[in-house]
């Protein structure tokens, strides 16, 4: 029969709740019209550096990431801690990129990527494009989020069997679903606030308690690698998978700040030193992220044994930890999956409103309609997240996430390349394009689509690599040969509706004000 | 010109990827540190050393502003 951790669940749901509570209370917060796209849907471009990083550190950091991080580690070893390098040169990236990016959408107030690019190439197409391709990559995001949520449901025995086993992960997105929709982005970036109040205090206590437990790192390690040595994996990085650990983890990082939701957690900044700020702050979390992927190793260690990777973290905390604490630990993984599925939902429906609606279907829209439809859309956007694993089985979801990241790589060359040139032909972006999303989907088709690292054969010897890069690297080879030969035909490449004036910092308010 | 400069200190940037992209010169089991085998707490490392570098680069922009 069903037995529940009754202290675990009970503080997990106070904290919960105090959560959901925040939520709603965070549209008055900062008070603004949020009949507004504007201010639903980037909380009014006014959030500050300690927002911000509490924002984007939910945004980054995911529940999923907390689960499947270590999962990974506990089921291959060394190779599962491409995380790490992952987000450590995400930040030099982010640094460069996303205050240019903040700049332009704030001179020409475009609420997505697909707004600039509509704007700077002068192409319909290509936008929707962009719109497209961060509404698919989004949505099974958000479903791997509930998969966090349902995790530690299941371990704290709430929602193990029975034909109810669904209901409290459906109350729970209920919740999430009302306050983003009265609240918009003000409800995760005043929930991350606890969410990571939470996960430092979950980290800093595990990386502490369990390996006085389990007999200090150099116990953990030398267990975990006879345990990963009997199944293929390793405690040290094997040479056959150094290009794939290195192209898995550059690759991830590009791909990270073309989600939509990550674009949306900056443009909610409230100047584009904010963004510069935070890019030196927020590698804080990859200590974080670093000591969780370790949790996988301790697993091993601690003899926990389970097919479901998701539910390796919740085993483990539940095995070595007492429980009231677990409790603590999985609201955190819990809260940590509210915050950035909250975010995902506003963000895909920004795009949906912006670039879909208002572009194909009614014109003239106002801004309040355009509000609307985006907080319509978030409820939508949800729901069907949340059909997603109730009905379909887990492992499509996370195919369909190795898809999303290969997909939305391949936004890069005219997001990131738009931001620095014109050159590139609108024409040429969008078969680049196209080259990069066929030839991706075939090679984690080939993959079967439970592996995105593709062994590429060129002069005569087979590169393992991520697809994604693969991909666009293809894709950019296209876009700028292409280019070229656009460029040289003299085809027609539009007006460029934005001005070079919009991408550089002395447009920025803040630094005007100090510099005065 | 502002810009100029920046791009300069931009080139700070290029330290992390050469440290962390290039797993031939840190997969290794030894020298371990707290029991952490090397190719852990090199990665972990370099998170710290990122961030300083973007301090670095943030301080530094700031004053020639």
């Amino acid at each position: 029969m069903i037995h529940i951790k009754w202290q675990a669940f009970v503080i997990f749901l106070i904290l919960f709740l105090f959560v959901a509570g925040l939520g709603f209370w965070a549209a008055n917060w900062r008070k603004g019209d949020l009949s507004l796209l504007d201010e639903w849907g980037l909380g009014g471009r006014r959030f500050g550096t300690w927002v911000t990083w509490f924002l984007l550190g939910g945004d980054l950091y995911t529940a999923y990431t907390f689960i499947a991080v270590p999962a990974l580690v506990y089921g291959v070893g060394a190779f599962g801690f491409f995380a790490v390098p992952y987000t450590i040169v995400l930040y030099p990236i982010m640094y460069i990129v996303m205050p240019r990016l903040w700049r332009v959408c704030r001179a020409n107030s475009f609420v997505t990527p697909s707004d600039f690019v509509k704007a700077r190439f002068d192409s319909r197409s290509m936008s929707l494009a962009v719109a497209v391709t961060g509404i698919l990559a989004t949505m099974p995001y958000i479903a791997l989020q509930l998969v966090g949520i349902q995790a530690v449901l299941v371990a704290m025995g709430v929602a193990s069997s029975g034909a109810l086993k669904d209901l409290p992960l459906f109350i729970a997105f209920a919740i999430l679903a009302a306050y983003t929709y009265t609240s918009g982005l003000r409800a995760p970036a005043l929930t991350a606030v606890v969410k990571d109040v939470l996960v430092y205090l979950t980290v800093i206590v595990a990386i502490i308690a369990i390996p006085i437990k389990l007999g200090g790192f150099g116990h953990i390690f030398s267990v975990s690698q006879v345990a990963l040595a009997a199944k293929g994996g390793s405690v040290n990085l094997p040479p056959k998978l150094y290009g794939a650990f290195a192209t898995l983890a550059l690759g991830s990082a590009f791909a990270l700040l073309l989600y939509p939701h990550v674009v949306t957690g900056t443009l909610g900044a409230k100047s584009a030193r904010t963004i510069e700020r935070n890019s030196a702050l927020l590698p804080l979390y990859s200590v974080a992220l670093a000591l969780l992927a370790i949790l996988g190793f301790m697993a091993i260690a601690a003899g926990i044994k389970t097919s479901v990777s998701s539910e390796v973290v919740p085993l483990l905390l539940l095995k070595t930890l007492p429980q009231w604490f677990v409790g603590i630990a999985f609201a955190a993984i819990g809260i940590g999956a509210l915050v950035p599925a909250a975010i995902m939902s506003i963000a895909a429906s920004n795009l949906f409103s912006r670039n879909i609606y208002k572009e194909f279907f009614n014109h003239d829209a106002t801004t309040q309609q355009e509000a609307k439809v985006a907080k319509f859309v978030s409820l939508i956007v949800k729901l069907g997240a949340l059909l997603f694993v109730v009905v379909i089985p887990l492992k499509y979801s996370i195919y369909l996430q190795t898809l999303g990241g290969i997909w939305i790589l391949q936004t890069g060359p005219a997001i990131i390349g738009g931001l620095w040139t014109r050159w590139l032909h609108k024409k040429a972006l969008l078969i680049g394009w196209t080259v990069g999303m066929a030839w991706g989907t075939y090679m984690a088709y080939t993959l079967k689509f439970a592996s995105s690292t593709y062994g590429l054969k060129i002069f005569g010897r087979t590169e393992l690599g991520y697809a994604a890069v693969w991909a666009v690297i293809a894709n950019i080879i296209v876009v700028i040969v292409l280019s070229a030969i656009f460029n040289a035909m003299k085809l027609s490449n539009g007006v460029d509706r934005t001005s070079p004036s919009d991408y550089l910092p002395e447009a920025n308010p803040e630094s005007a004000l100090k510099t005065s | 010109m502002a810009g100029k400069v920046r791009q300069v200190y931009y080139l700070l940037f290029l330290i992390p990827f050469i440290g962390t992209l290039i797993p031939p010169f840190y997969a290794k089991v030894t020298p371990s540190l707290f029991g952490l085998p090397y190719f852990y707490w090199y990665l972990i490392l370099w998170i710290f050393i990122t961030g300083i570098i973007g301090g670095i680069v943030y301080f530094l922009s700031e004053a020639k502003r």
